[in-house]
């Protein structure tokens, strides 16, 4: 796992509940239930640092506080992005707020995707689902320093065609010619011409070298199970292997004890882990 | 004709198998080629073939009264398409539709078929490697049918 970067972050140190105001600069409705916020600080100036793969805990005034992926090109930008479906209580009201509406913002926390240890690599990412949200950032990393890296191959998995996020962005990567992008989805109806099926098919006709190559997984862990074991069969060492672990986060610095994992706290010492020190853990039903 | 034992013997399904059993491949093998939007087979026809994609997409559907076509699965170039042609009645259980301009290495089932029942170590490799791709497709299947990436989250 990469270091997360040093950051002064928001949010007080002596204070690390207290969230800071931000506002809805931007929404961007992704699919019929899925939509993403840009948010830009109400304060001074400057620029929000964060790792690709660190979350911030989003504050909706009087109803909740959820732990979201950063979406956005973490090189240093003034506003930021976060992605998510509207699935619960503090999600859906989310969803009804408007541009200008304010939200309280403290983070970012969590550990990074190990973009650094990928240097002179292959890098493989698969993503299900949303999973592509917190996967994004490290896309735009690599393509911000596409020399540092070998082949870049995103495997990305969605229910239907209609849940497929970024469509913009996936046909802008494609065009590039340094990346190879292959997509599938679950099911689909008589317009489609792209792959169906799950998206471990996927991984036995990626062109990569498994000696010579990190992964990131970031999806529902089901899928992330049967992504390994495919990753498995074409010979990546499981060190080679990271992925995003989902847990009910509640403080985000480690202290509540709400999204322990085994020995660790998703919150502090993930969301990111590598499979190879992780997989006593991984899977198992009781935690 | 050396053209196909090349191809067949390249092809990493085959991995392994006898140069005398790819002779007898061969002797079942034709080269096909289909356009976009023609069906490779429909649902209910005599399963009488199965194909090494060469090149091209192809899209195995069914058709649902009042949905339409719905997709199950696709296969591309490098994966084989069809085993029902290995299974009594012999009879495709859904439709293949190719979606681009697709080549294949199209091989006689019933020829196939045939030549297993007089070749038992042929058989044994065909079953074998037939059985990998069906576990693999119930696995698949599994996973589709679990709907993963419906709504999980909680807050």
């Amino acid at each position: 796992m990469e270091t997360a970067q040093k950051n002064k972050g928001i949010g007080k140190s002596d204070e690390p509940m207290l969230t800071e105001p931000f506002s809805i600069r931007r929404i961007r409705k992704e699919t019929f239930d899925t939509f993403s916020l840009e948010l830009e600080s109400d304060r001074s100036g400057g620029t929000f640092a964060f790792s690709p793969g660190q979350f911030n805990m989003l504050y909706v005034y009087g109803i909740g506080e959820v732990p979201i992926s950063i979406s956005s090109d973490p090189t240093g930008k003034k506003a930021f992005v976060h992605t998510t479906r509207a699935v619960g209580k503090v999600t859906k009201a989310m969803w009804k707020l408007k541009v200008g509406d304010t939200l309280g913002i403290r983070g970012p926390y969590g550990n990074g995707w190990p973009v650094e240890k990928a240097v002179n690599n292959d890098i493989v990412i698969v993503a299900g689902g949303i999973g592509l949200a917190p996967l994004r950032p490290v896309i735009y990393h690599v393509l911000a320093n596409r020399d540092k890296y070998g082949k870049v191959v995103l495997l990305y998995g969605a229910r239907t065609p209609e849940d497929i996020l970024f469509w913009k962005e996936l046909k802008k990567w494609r065009s590039r010619f340094d990346m190879e992008i292959h997509i599938t989805v679950d099911r689909a109806t008589g317009k489609w011409r792209g792959n169906v099926g799950v998206v471990t098919n996927l991984i036995h006709r990626s062109p990569f070298d498994p000696h010579h190559c990190i992964t990131m997984i970031c999806g529902p862990e089901v899928m992330m199970r049967f992504t390994i074991l495919e990753l498995q069969k074409r010979g990546i060492s499981d060190e080679s292997i990271y992925v995003s672990m989902e847990r009910n986060m509640k403080c985000g610095i480690g202290l509540c004890g709400h999204c322990q994992l085994g020995s660790s706290f998703v919150c502090k010492d993930g969301p990111v882990y590598n499979y190879g020190q992780f997989k006593e853990v991984f899977g198992r039903r009781e935690m | 004709m050396e053209n196909l034992e090349r191809i067949l013997t390249e092809h990493p399904f085959l991995e392994g198998l006898d140069k005398r059993h790819i002779q007898l491949l061969v002797g079942c093998a034709s080269n096909v080629v289909f356009k976009t939007g023609d069906f490779i087979f429909r649902e209910g026809e005599p399963a009488d073939a199965f194909y090494f994609i060469r090149h091209g997409r192809v899209l195995i559907e069914t058709y649902v009264p009042q949905k339409g076509s719905i997709i199950i699965r696709s296969r591309e170039e490098g994966e084989i398409l069809g085993w029902s042609w290995l299974v009594p009645p012999y009879r495709w259980h859904f439709d293949a539709r190719a979606v681009k301009l697709t080549r294949a290495i199209a091989l006689d089932g019933k020829c196939l078929r045939e030549k297993c029942r007089e070749d038992h170590d042929l058989g044994y490799e065909v079953m074998k490697r037939f059985a990998l791709i069906i576990a693999e497709r119930l696995e698949a299947t599994r996973l589709q049918l679990m709907d993963v990436y419906g709504n999980s989250t909680k807050e």
